[in-house]
């Protein structure tokens, strides 16, 4: 803590970084100890921007809940339509016609790549890029957000995904458009890793920073690509397929060392299988109803159901308990972004402070979901 | 000569000569000092304006998008409009600063900035003070500009600008030592420390680029960690520490810091392009210009490419930046002046070490780097599907 052969007094110093930082993806506190540059010890602090979702749900029927969802993980809305209207069809025992399911798995997969995109980008900000690398990645992001805007005429809340199947079948430009993208897009990762995976300055910054051992991966619930990266080979797509995840057939990258790099390369390579598996999807897209007939007010009846799906973020789950009314009479919410911060002080502990940013960044968390 | 746009120095004297019948001597002695100054603002803010809207359109050509394009034609009067909204807005005093300090360091931060300029030569006899020390002064007023960041850090009372200035300082002093010691090497062939005899040097050998490869290299990446810059903006990362040493600074007095940076960056641009690359020479085939039109013209050549470099370049850590001075750049630099030294000794013919010392430049640099870069880091490869069994 002191410099040992010194005669001159030093003291550890208190940073508060944040809530109000550019690096800290939102409101987010991290109480760092400092000895110099070294961090000595962290305390992340949350719950800034806390707006009680789970409770806002219950007062809601359930068709309601869905647009409370999508801003929750703000930059991966689909998904968390997906994850809640699994959830309400399995409390309610709704079928999901085949069409919507490969249209809920197209949607699924484009929302990851648009996520993984961001991450990176704020990735690299955060290592001082300057932005650059974050306008290309950005660049892409576009394009699949303009593919949401033409089914569901929303550019972030989308709300597109209902219990049941989608809510509007797509329009005849969308699968043109969105094979024009697929077709695109491993030729802008491998742009990507051209400008950045050999960069020297970026891999110093990452190779060995921020290692999550596997033991601890594990126990600390961590999912999604910070758990992979760790060399666990965990995936709901593959371990509990929902969906038609069965019928795709798709890799899941998985690291070794659990390090910052590892982490950054996992999502890279997951850019790349998600598009393998929406090619598939679209090949394999089947004509039918994307909607299955629903009352306007869904009454399950009274029970609980859990389904859990993986987001771009990791492992998210949707707890409901119903008791025979229109509105669920408990809603919880399994956020990976809030249970992958749990390691973060073992993370960050003992790297500099320039680090910090970067592990922080690494773990890929939307402040919406950890607070909800 | 009247009119001759080739030497502004005849203005100057036309009008010296005009008042030396009116004024005493020691007022002419003034006058002249504070026409070269004037001389000097006359380029400075206007240079200032044309930075900005070339970094922010260059930025924003990298990054895929317009850069400024609202105001005026092409975006030409954003730094208007950016230097209007910078100084209207409130200048805030934090409770608990140092007043004195924290007032003083955004002016001092701008002397050495505007000092370096004095020795800078714009043409033949177009300096405004050829010192006999001139490189020497240069180097010493520049790393001036270490004690305006820690001024500002200091007195700040925040912990990110104390950190900002605890890293600037241990950065500058580091980059200073090979900072200066790639120009030895560059002093031991001109044979004198005047910034016009480097350039007439020039003129009558190669272009010192070509003769000192591996002190451009060293130079170049000093003092672009000298000026803060990406990819060794450790002081002010803003991802990091937000602000640096001027967190607190807001209005008029972060605008004299943003001013004092894109100075230094111009300073900058013109010493490489003195020192290094022929200063007011032009090349061999287009002489029509005016020497003084070629020296802007590399110096806003080289601004350009520190606006590549921090395009591209994601930010390096403390510990790293200062592992490149001390085990990098140093002993390069040192191998460099032992052999600079035998060759001027040996009193070699200028092609022989030129091709002596490009050969030296590109096998140090990759001999060493290979010997001590983190070479670990850089071959690594990692493999990226799953081999582990599955977890069930």
């Amino acid at each position: 803590m002191v410099a040992q052969d010194s005669a001159i007094k030093t003291q550890p110093i208190v940073i508060n970084m944040g809530p109000q930082h550019p690096s800290t993806h939102g409101v987010f506190r991290l109480r760092l100890v400092l000895d110099g540059e070294t961090v000595i010890d962290v305390e992340p602090v949350f719950g800034y921007l806390h707006r009680s979702k789970e409770k806002l749900e219950e007062e809601r029927t359930y068709l309601q809940t869905l647009p409370i969802t999508d801003r929750m993980d703000y930059l991966s809305s689909m998904t968390n339509n997906l994850g809640c209207s699994m959830a309400i069809e399995k409390l309610a025992n709704i079928p999901v016609p085949e069409r919507a399911q490969y249209l809920r798995v197209i949607m699924a997969e484009l929302t990851r790549i648009s996520s993984h995109c961001f991450a990176q980008g704020m990735q690299l900000q955060e290592m001082g890029a300057w932005a650059t690398p974050l306008m290309y990645f950005i660049r892409e992001r576009e394009k699949i957000i303009d593919l949401f805007e033409m089914v569901s005429g929303a550019r972030l809340t989308f709300n597109y995904i209902r219990p049941g199947g989608v809510s509007q079948d797509i329009p005849p430009e969308f699968i043109p458009a969105c094979y024009k993208f697929i077709d695109e897009m491993p030729g802008y990762i491998d742009e990507y890793e051209q400008l950045l995976v050999q960069n020297e300055i970026l891999r110093s910054r990452t190779m060995g920073v921020g290692v999550l051992p596997r033991d601890l991966a594990i126990n600390s619930g961590a999912s999604g690509p910070v758990l992979r990266a760790s060399g666990i080979n965990w995936d709901l797509r593959k371990q509990d397929p929902y969906l038609v995840y069965d019928r795709f057939d798709f890799d899941v990258p998985v690291g070794q060392h659990g390090d910052t790099y590892d982490r950054f390369m996992v999502r890279m390579y997951e850019m790349r299988e998600s598009v393998k598996i929406v090619r598939q999807a679209l090949d394999q897209l089947p004509p039918g109803p994307v909607t299955a007939n629903l009352p306007i007010v869904i009454i399950p009846p009274p029970g609980d159901a859990y389904a859990h799906i993986e987001t771009a973020r990791g492992t998210l789950g949707f707890y409901m308990v119903s008791d025979g009314g229109a509105n669920p009479w408990r809603f919880h919410v399994r956020a990976p972004s809030l249970i992958n911060l749990t390691a973060l002080r073992e993370m960050i502990i003992g790297h500099k402070v320039a680090d910090t940013v970067v592990i922080f960044g690494s773990i890929d968390i939307v402040l919406g979901e950890v607070d909800r | 000569m009247n009119g001759d746009i080739h030497n502004f120095f005849n203005i100057d004297g036309a009008i010296v000569s005009a008042l030396s019948g009116i004024l005493p001597a020691w007022a002419l002695v003034i006058v002249a000092g504070l026409i070269g100054i004037i001389a000097l603002l006359v380029f400075l803010v206007p240079s200032q304006l044309a930075t900005i809207w070339i970094e922010r359109k260059l930025i924003g050509r990298f990054q895929i998008r317009y850069g400024p394009n609202r105001v005026g034609l092409f975006g030409l009067l954003q730094p208007l409009a950016d230097a209007v909204k910078i100084v209207g807005k409130e200048s805030i005093t934090p409770a608990g600063v140092d007043k004195w300090v924290f007032w003083l360091a955004p002016i001092v931060t701008f002397i050495p900035a505007l000092l370096v300029y004095a020795v800078i030569p714009f043409g033949p006899n177009l300096i405004l003070a050829d010192l006999d020390i001139g490189i020497l002064y240069l180097i010493s007023i520049s790393s001036l500009g270490v004690i305006p960041v820690f001024m500002a850090g200091w007195s700040s009372n925040n912990k990110y600008a104390l950190l900002g200035a605890m890293r600037s300082v241990a950065q500058m002093v580091s980059y200073e030592i090979p900072l200066v010691l790639s120009i030895i090497s560059v002093v031991m062939m001109t044979g004198s420390l005047k910034i016009g005899e480097m350039v007439s040097f020039q003129a009558d050998n190669l272009w010192m680029f070509l003769l000192q490869p591996l002190a451009l290299l060293i130079f170049f990446i000093s003092a672009s960690a000298e000026l803060n810059r990406t990819p060794m903006d450790i002081v002010e990362g803003e991802s990091e520490i937000i602000a640096g040493y001027h967190t607190e600074y807001s209005g008029f007095k972060f605008s004299m810091f943003y001013v004092a940076e894109y100075t230094n960056v111009l300073a900058v641009s013109a010493i490489l392009s003195a020192v290094f690359f022929g200063g007011w020479l032009s090349a061999p085939i287009l002489d029509l210009l005016p020497a003084w039109l070629w020296f802007i013209a590399k110096i806003y050549f080289f601004f350009c490419v520190f606006v590549w470099i921090r395009a591209t370049l994601p930010r390096m850590r403390a510990d790293q930046l200062m592992g490149l001075a001390w085990k990098f750049l140093l002993p390069l630099a040192l191998v460099n002046i032992l052999v600079t030294g035998i060759e001027v000794y040996m009193n070699l013919h200028p092609l022989l070490i030129s091709f002596i010392n490009i050969a030296l430049a590109i096998g140090l640099v990759a001999g060493w780097s290979e010997l001590i870069g983190n070479r670990a880091v850089r071959n690594e490869r990692r493999q990226y599907i799953p081999v582990v069994p599955v977890v069930r």
